[in-house]
């Protein structure tokens, strides 16, 4: 518990992990999902898992939008931007994402015009800045990005700017839990939901999973005790046999979600028929395309895309590590031939993967002095 | 990419009102109001902003406690420089 007196409000903390402990079965186990990356680099950057007791185990979910990605989208993506009249952009988190021949830091380094954005708008500025070039935005991301990247599109419409396009790689949550759900291997007691995707889908659409699948939900925030909080609402529905979709991040997260970016999507994205994802195969109806309306401004239809397919290496454990059938630290590769500095699958690059986190979070306990 | 960053509206810009100059930690930089058309904020108002765009409006308490969970994060710096890029050469 060493983070804890870190926290400002430690007092609030350590009775909510007296009420876990109060409400926690010694004699169950419970296998707790969070869905979303952030809470994964939550969980490990708060130490919270030195504060629950050890029967309370949290399995880390797929919701980090640059882990599933898999690596022939990156190679794809790539392949456009070889034309030296394209600028390639991206968010910074894409950059060290390996591919086949290299991340899109890596190919910078050989000369190719590749750009770290930090808004779908800033690269829609930079087509505007570069009108003899073409500016293809590497477009990734769950509900919380895809919004402002299908309000881009309907600016560069309207501002009739043609030099632009968008490789859509946006994915939806809510079959990826399905996906989970369905998987053989796979036994949960409950989920932690997302915080900010639910700020734009509200928390209907969560429904299915407390009434279909019997599995209690609580949407959370990011905080320590936001986080610890949720979970005393998880077991207390646990314990009382029920089945909810509940909101703890009430702060923020409106039940109906965000409307304007809810047509926005709708607008300018339909879903696929599937798609891929690392680690869970082809999902169906799981990903954004970009409707035939603004097809001038989808690099996909654009252009031709090679439709590159990567199997990861096999030594790599990432699908089983994405699923929470392995551990982290239980991946051959983990912390020798894959680490921080030098990944081999994508959880090792995003600060939200789960094994960036959970070695960043071993290195903080050893520099600590192992008083964990 | 995920970071949800909390900023404070300073000025609405432009005739549609879709454009805001937001500031966060003293950084002033434009965000787009475009998603919260619905609930436009006004000046003095705080909102979370992710990739540029603000995405929904909340206390100046939850800014600060927002603010104060990316400190605990280690993701301040991350955050700054993500505000700092927004609207890339400008000022």
């Amino acid at each position: 518990m060493k983070f804890v007196d870190e926290f400002r409000d430690a007092k609030m903390i350590n009775k909510t992990a007296e009420e876990i402990r109060r409400l926690a079965d010694s004699g169950r186990h419970y296998r707790i999902m969070e869905v979303c990356g952030g809470h994964t680099h939550a969980i490990y950057r708060f130490g919270l898992k030195d504060i629950l007791p050890e029967n309370i185990e949290l399995i880390h979910g797929p919701g980090c939008p640059v882990c599933v990605l898999p690596m022939g989208r990156i190679d794809d993506g790539l392949s456009l931007a070889n034309d030296p009249m394209v600028i390639f952009a991206a968010f910074g988190d894409m950059m060290r994402v390996p591919g086949r021949q290299g991340s899109p830091l890596e190919h910078k380094a050989r000369g190719m015009d590749v750009r770290v954005v930090y808004s779908p708008s800033d690269a829609l500025k930079l087509a505007r800045a570069n009108p003899d070039r073409h500016v293809m935005f590497f477009a990734i991301g769950f509900e919380t990005t895809s919004p402002s990247t299908a309000l881009t599109l309907i600016r560069a419409k309207a501002e009739g700017i043609r030099n632009f396009s968008v490789f859509c790689n946006h994915v939806t949550i809510i079959p990826a839990i399905r996906a989970i759900l369905d998987s053989p291997d796979m036994r949960l007691d409950a989920f932690i939901g997302p915080g900010h995707v639910s700020t734009v889908i509200g928390c209907r659409p969560y429904e299915w999973i407390a009434r279909d699948q019997r599995k209690p939900i609580v949407i959370s925030g990011f905080e320590p005790l936001d986080i610890l909080q949720s979970i005393v609402m998880i077991l207390r529905q646990l314990r009382a046999g029920e089945a909810k979709v509940e909101l703890q991040y009430k702060r923020v997260v409106p039940w109906e979600g965000n409307r304007a970016a809810l047509q926005a999507l709708a607008d300018v994205f339909q879903l696929r028929p599937y798609f891929e994802w690392r680690g869970l195969g082809f999902i169906s109806q799981s990903a954004l395309r970009i409707r035939d309306a603004y097809a001038e401004w989808d690099s996909e239809q654009r252009f031709g895309i090679p439709g590159v397919r990567v199997i990861d290496p096999k030594a790599a454990q990432c699908g089983e590590v994405l699923k929470g059938v392995l551990k982290p630290a239980q991946c051959k590769l983990f912390g020798t031939e894959c680490t921080p500095e030098h990944p081999v699958g994508a959880l090792m690059v995003s600060s939200e993967g789960s094994c960036a986190a959970y070695h960043n979070y071993e290195h903080r306990k050893a520099a600590a002095g192992l008083s964990v | 990419m995920c970071l949800a960053i909390p900023g404070k509206i300073v000025e609405i810009l432009g005739a549609s009102g879709s454009l805001a100059t937001v500031e966060v930690s003293g950084v002033r930089r434009k965000v787009d109001l475009g998603l919260l058309q619905d609930d436009m904020p006004q000046p003095g108002d705080w909102v979370l902003i992710h990739v540029g765009f603000a995405m929904s409006k909340i206390s100046e308490q939850d800014a600060l406690d927002q603010m104060n969970t990316l400190r605990m994060l280690g993701e301040t710096e991350q955050a700054m420089q993500e505000v700092r890029g927004y609207g890339l050469e400008e000022n």
